[in-house]
């Protein structure tokens, strides 16, 4: 929706550019407040990441530029761009120079699909579901390049295992999400969320498909190349994997671009699990209990209370979204690497099947709302015991069994 | 070239790929090269090639006199330089005939071992940084910071110590060191935990540990694989306890020893090493002879009160008062003749062969680095296994370059 504000700006400008345009351009608008947003979230993310890693292996992390070394990473970024910019022989200099901004651009056009707020969404596309992981699995075609222009072993072994693993990833990714717009019965990503604007306990995550929950937190890990799933830079086979070779503003896209798929991923976990923007009891707890129209009235400034639910539901987005970032974080100061045949397997014969599983328990679950008939209830509780519990069970006795082989071996 | 679980149709026009590891390379634990040879991801040939550390240790110990030759010891193998010197310093001593206190060996010994520990510490940390858990280094480093701080409370140097003497040591510990020892080896049992709680049943680790890098008893034969790799095959071969040296023949431990002899085994026997380490050094702080530097203390004053009495001093001047034989450092010219000392260090065998003309220079002197032999396994090992089994492997070894190039 083009706001009344954009429109007679235009009048008075004399510019008639046509309501198609105009909405374009009000896209544009707001998609660059977005990346700005987002950039400024990257900023934090990476200094929280030191502060966390620091805080979880006792030690203080970045404390000397500025209070808290809240500077320190843009004293990095600004090295970064002072950095030389070094290309060895043998190189193919077109491939290796668009690679990180094959890399960088999707993920930051995945902003543009993330709702902030109702109203704070530069796109609202009915496929945005399906759109996200089309643009998502975009960016390992950047990491692909990246190791196979750089001329160096290291960059291309790390260039496979990524896109091995991205192809292993997208699907129970996808399929995790399935079951939530199996449900929902939309692929919109705001319907999606209105659908969860009730009390925590109706969100998704929570009561509907808590199974496809942990297989998309378990994805988007692996789709954000993190430990333990960061093969594709295995710092401690490939020395730094796809990017060995990469230098100065080059290589700060990579690294940019990381942190923002996390926090795009962390995002759309909160989106499709966790409500998104409403607070934890539905809807904003500023309008619910009136606090924003009494606010309105004493300050007698219209629209202010708007403006109060539009920053609450900022709030609650972004807090949420940054407990998976920790999440995240934590993971990767706890959890060792996997090797590429184990992070395989688990993809291929753990997660696949159970998040098909998973589908059929959601759609019982549909049709028992639908239809109301118990019988859909006894087989959904049928699919939850035995299917779910029955798989995990099975796959965790296969895997000590081989584990106790080995050990007798 | 077989490994369950991964099949490699054979049809497909492949090409090997050979990736120089090194020897610049965040895992090879210092400069070693390895020319691998890729199919995949699957190690099809290794070739190691060492030497890019070499200093002439042993050469340089012939244009020296024996004490100017001490402070390099240090560096022939860095994270674990007491069990340097004393093959060093036990084989000039056997040379010179020179005898030492019973309070000397005790305190080599309790140093010895709190090294031990400080190596395994800084192994656990690389080893599972090559696994790719960061946050264990930072854990075993708190650790091994303790243990550094006694050691710069005794030696002045957290790392190269120069501590040990011929006959001797240079000084006595100082007042108070026993106790912080004492607290130190009270709370490490705890610490030791809490890696165990978060790495020993770790699934992804076990998957990784498990199974990989089989080393059968033959192969240890073979290539004269030494210390935990050793014991993780099952053999209980420990020099401590097969030939005592020191006074290990005066404290009860045990020697832990595995079956398999896979990475896990590797991993269990270091850490089990660490608590027998506990156990010794705990036995060590009580039987030490003088006790805690203010006992000997005041038995030198109660002599120095005897002989101005006029008393005999002889019968009140036990061994132990003393910390080592007087001789001058700068000439010391033991006799002719040759010996070789081997110790138990943290990664096996570690032997010093003298050869002494009678002049203050060393004839020959020749370094058994334990890293050297266990490092020649591991092409051996890594045939067929996975790219980033490499690492587990290689980093199971505990092998350290400057020991191996010397």
């Amino acid at each position: 929706m083009v706001p009344a504000w954009l429109t007679q700006l235009l009048q008075a400008l004399h510019l008639s550019i046509g309501p198609e345009l105009s909405l374009v351009l009000w896209g544009i608008i707001l998609f660059t407040g977005i990346a700005i947003l987002g950039q400024a979230a990257v900023i934090f993310m990476v200094l929280m990441e030191r502060k966390v890693l620091a805080w979880l292996t006792q030690r203080k992390g970045p404390n000397r530029v500025g209070p808290w070394g809240l500077l320190q990473t843009l004293a990095d970024g600004v090295k970064l761009l002072f950095k030389e910019d070094i290309m060895t022989t043998g190189q193919d200099k077109l491939l290796f120079t668009i690679a990180p901004a094959i890399f960088f651009l999707p993920v930051f056009v995945l902003y543009a699909l993330i709702p902030f707020t109702d109203k704070l969404l530069a796109i609202p596309l009915p496929t945005g579901a399906l759109f996200v992981f089309a643009l998502s699995s975009i960016s390992v075609v950047g990491i692909v390049l990246a190791g196979w222009a750089s001329n160096n072993k290291y960059s291309l072994l790390g260039g496979m295992r990524s896109a091995a693993q991205a192809i292993s990833y997208e699907i129970p990714l996808v399929l995790s999400v399935l079951a939530v717009v199996l449900y929902t019965g939309t692929m919109n990503i705001q319907e999606i969320l209105t659908a969860q604007n009730a009390p925590f306990w109706k969100w998704f995550g929570i009561w509907l498909t808590p199974v496809s929950f942990l297989i998309f937190l378990i994805s988007s890990i692996a789709e954000v190349n993190r430990i333990p799933f960061d093969l594709p830079e295995a710092e401690s086979e490939l020395v730094s994997g796809y990017n060995t070779e990469y230098t100065g503003m080059k290589f700060a896209l990579f690294f940019l671009a990381e942190y923002a798929a996390l926090f795009a991923m962390s995002a759309l976990t909160v989106i499709f699990f966790f409500g998104g923007y409403y607070s934890p009891i539905g809807g904003t707890l500023c309008h619910t209990f009136g606090w924003d129209r009494a606010f309105e009235s004493a300050v007698n400034l219209p629209g202010l209370g708007q403006l109060m639910q539009q920053f609450e539901m900022i709030t609650w987005g972004l807090l949420k979204t940054y407990i998976f970032i920790f999440i995240a974080m934590w993971l990767r100061g706890t959890l060792p690497r996997l090797k590429p045949d184990q992070l395989m397997g688990f993809s291929w014969k753990f997660l696949i099947p159970l998040s098909l599983i998973n589908i059929f328990m959601v759609a019982l679950e549909r049709q028992w709302q639908d239809t109301n008939e118990v019988v859909y209830g006894y087989l959904w509780a049928f699919v939850l015991v035995f299917g779910i519990g029955g798989f995990c069970w099975t796959m965790s006795r296969f895997f000590t069994r081989k584990l106790q082989a080995r050990f007798q071996s | 070239m077989e490994i369950p679980g991964v099949t490699i149709n054979r049809d497909l026009d492949t090409e090997d790929m050979v990736v120089n590891i090194g020897p610049q390379h965040p895992s090879t634990h210092g400069v070693l090269r390895l020319i691998t040879t890729l199919n995949g991801e699957v190690v099809k040939d290794m070739e190691p090639v060492i030497g890019y550390l070499h200093r002439g240790k042993e050469k340089m110990a012939e244009s020296r006199s024996y004490f100017q030759y001490q402070p390099t010891i240090d560096r022939v193998e860095y994270l674990s330089s007491f069990y340097d010197h004393y093959a060093f310093v036990a084989s000039l001593e056997s040379i010179a005939k020179l005898k030492v206190p019973k309070r000397v060996e005790y305190i080599r010994m309790i140093t010895m071992e709190l090294n031990r520990i400080s190596s395994h510490l800084l192994w656990f940390g690389t080893f599972l940084l090559d696994l790719g858990a960061t946050s264990p280094l930072f854990y075993a480093f708190r650790e091994r910071e303790e243990i550094f701080k006694l050691f710069e409370d005794l030696t002045g140097a957290r790392m190269m110590y120069n501590y040990y003497r011929f006959g001797g040591v240079t000084q006595d510990i100082p007042a108070g060191w026993l106790d912080q020892v004492r607290k130190f080896i009270d709370k490490a049992p705890k610490m030791f935990d809490e890696y165990e709680a978060i790495v020993s049943k770790n699934p992804i680790i076990l998957d990784r540990t498990v199974g990989h890098g089989l080393m059968t008893k033959d192969q240890c034969m073979e290539y004269g694989v030494t210390g935990p790799s050793l014991r993780a095959c099952g053999i209980a071969q420990d020099l401590r306890k097969t030939n005592p040296y020191c006074v290990y023949d005066e404290v009860d431990f045990d020697v832990p020893i595995a079956t398999r002899g896979d990475v896990y085994d590797r991993y269990i026997v270091r850490m089990a090493e660490m608590r027998e380490s506990l156990r010794i050094i705990r036995q060590g702080l009580a039987q030490i002879p003088g006790g805690d530097t203010a006992q000997v203390n005041a038995a030198k004053k109660a002599i120095e009160d005897a002989k101005k009495r006029g008393e005999t001093p002889e019968e009140l001047n036990p061994d132990w008062l003393s910390m080592g034989q007087k001789v001058n450092l700068m000439v010391f010219k033991p006799p002719a003749g040759e010996a070789i000392t081997m110790v138990e260090s943290p990664r096996g065998f570690l032997g010093c062969y003298i050869i002494s003309d009678g002049t203050p220079k060393a004839y020959r002197c020749k370094w058994r680095g334990a890293s050297f032999s266990n490092l020649s396994a591991l092409p051996s090992l890594m045939k067929g296994h996975l790219y980033p089994d490499l690492m587990a492997i290689f980093g199971s070894l505990d092998v350290i370059l400057p020991e191996v190039d010397r």
